[in-house]
């Protein structure tokens, strides 16, 4: 699927992942491809994301945001990273 | 005609001048550069915030909620941003200019507080009866412009948010420059609080079902105070690019001025000496006939 993680400061991924686990509202999401439409808040936490090439990026996410998924592509706006 | 050495003298030091305006210039373009790409930066995730929020606010009702308490104009807050250095032409002064004039055409009856934003606005508004008394708002606005990043920013709004959440206002109003390019800013003056219903585009909602975790009213309740935060950074963002716009425009006009000047002085020393010249042969050919006769 396509991801995006964006904060109000700078861009920090744009392309393709395998596999993303969110620190969601009510506890851990797991996203993997074609996951249905989907609107969460997300807390602060771990954000692991496993691009194309399985190799597992963990990026700490500080302060609330959001992710949406919708057609096979995710967003996740995020205060900081 | 003044001396020679009068306007070799101002030649030289308007020279000095002219140095020091266009060197400013590139400064303020380079910063103006940077200041730019921070909008740049932040403009797809306000998009996407707001388009997020649109979607989901549509079908709630949004007018409930500590942030949409409509509650008179009692207690106002107003919030002017300038910068912290001059030489920008009119960006501070407008700024002041407009929310003197918005307090009194506005609000001449109610409570007026201003946080000030920037040392000069800070330097106007302390000497005034409206300067923050005993509340627990940021002073030290003049720091901010120090780290611009949206968490020191969103600090200070979340500030401003909890003042109004616990009532010390009814009312609070941003009045910046908003960047239009690097010769225009447009003066501003924006409700930041309580917020207005979001003008929702019919075509941008969304015709998919989509899945709510943990549901509808959390999700706009976390998504509100965020939005609000981008919009508060977004007003910075959008002051200080128009500050460095401001700054390279009036010092390109210095550095036009101070050359024009310099090609009239030139012109005029030229003329000065070549009159000392005339001048002096003028009496050697006197001194000559003088003797002969």
């Amino acid at each position: 699927m396509q991801l995006e993680i964006i904060t109000p400061d700078k861009s920090i991924f744009s392309g393709e992942a395998t596999s993303v686990t969110l620190p969601g509202a009510d506890g851990s999401l797991g996203i993997l491809d074609n996951h249905a439409a989907l609107i969460s808040t997300l807390q602060s936490g771990e954000l692991r994301v496993t691009d194309d090439k399985g190799v597992e990026t963990v990026y700490e996410l500080k302060g609330g945001g959001v992710a949406e998924v919708q057609n096979n592509k995710l967003i996740i706006l995020a205060e900081s990273i | 005609m003044a001396n020679l050495k009068e306007i070799r003298y101002r030649i030289t030091s308007i020279g000095t001048t002219m140095q020091i305006t266009s060197a400013m210039k590139m400064v303020s373009a380079a910063k103006l550069k940077r200041a730019q790409d921070a909008i740049v930066q932040m403009r797809p995730y306000a998009e996407k915030l707001t388009s997020i929020l649109g979607n989901i606010s549509a079908s709630l009702d949004s007018s409930e909620g500590v942030y949409s308490r409509e509650n008179g104009k009692a207690k106002v807050l107003i919030i002017p941003i300038t910068s912290n250095r001059g030489l920008c032409g009119a960006f501070n002064s407008s700024v002041i200019k407009a929310t003197t004039r918005l307090i009194q055409a506005s609000y001449s009856e109610s409570q007026v507080t201003v946080m000030s934003i920037g040392k000069k606005a800070n330097e106007f508004f302390k000497k005034t009866d409206f300067a923050i008394r005993g509340t627990f708002l940021p002073r030290e606005t003049e720091k901010l412009f120090d780290d611009m990043s949206f968490e020191n920013i969103s600090e200070a709004a979340a500030k401003v948010m909890k003042a109004f959440e616990h009532k010390d206002f009814d009312q609070i109003i941003l009045v910046y420059n908003q960047f239009k390019n690097a010769a225009v800013q447009n003066l501003t003056v924006e409700q930041f609080l309580p917020i207005l219903p979001p003008e929702v585009d019919e075509s941008s909602k969304t015709k998919s079902d989509y899945i709510f975790e943990p549901n509808k009213e959390e999700i706009v309740k976390g998504l509100i105070p965020l939005s609000l935060k981008t919009q508060f950074y977004k007003a910075m963002l959008d002051s200080v690019a128009s500050e460095h716009g401001a700054r390279m425009t009036a010092m390109h006009k210095a550095t036009d001025n101070a050359s024009d000047l310099r090609s009239d002085l030139t012109l005029q020393y030229n003329k000065a000496r070549q009159a000392a010249i005339t001048n002096e042969i003028l009496e050697i050919v006197g001194g000559a006939e003088a003797l002969k006769s």
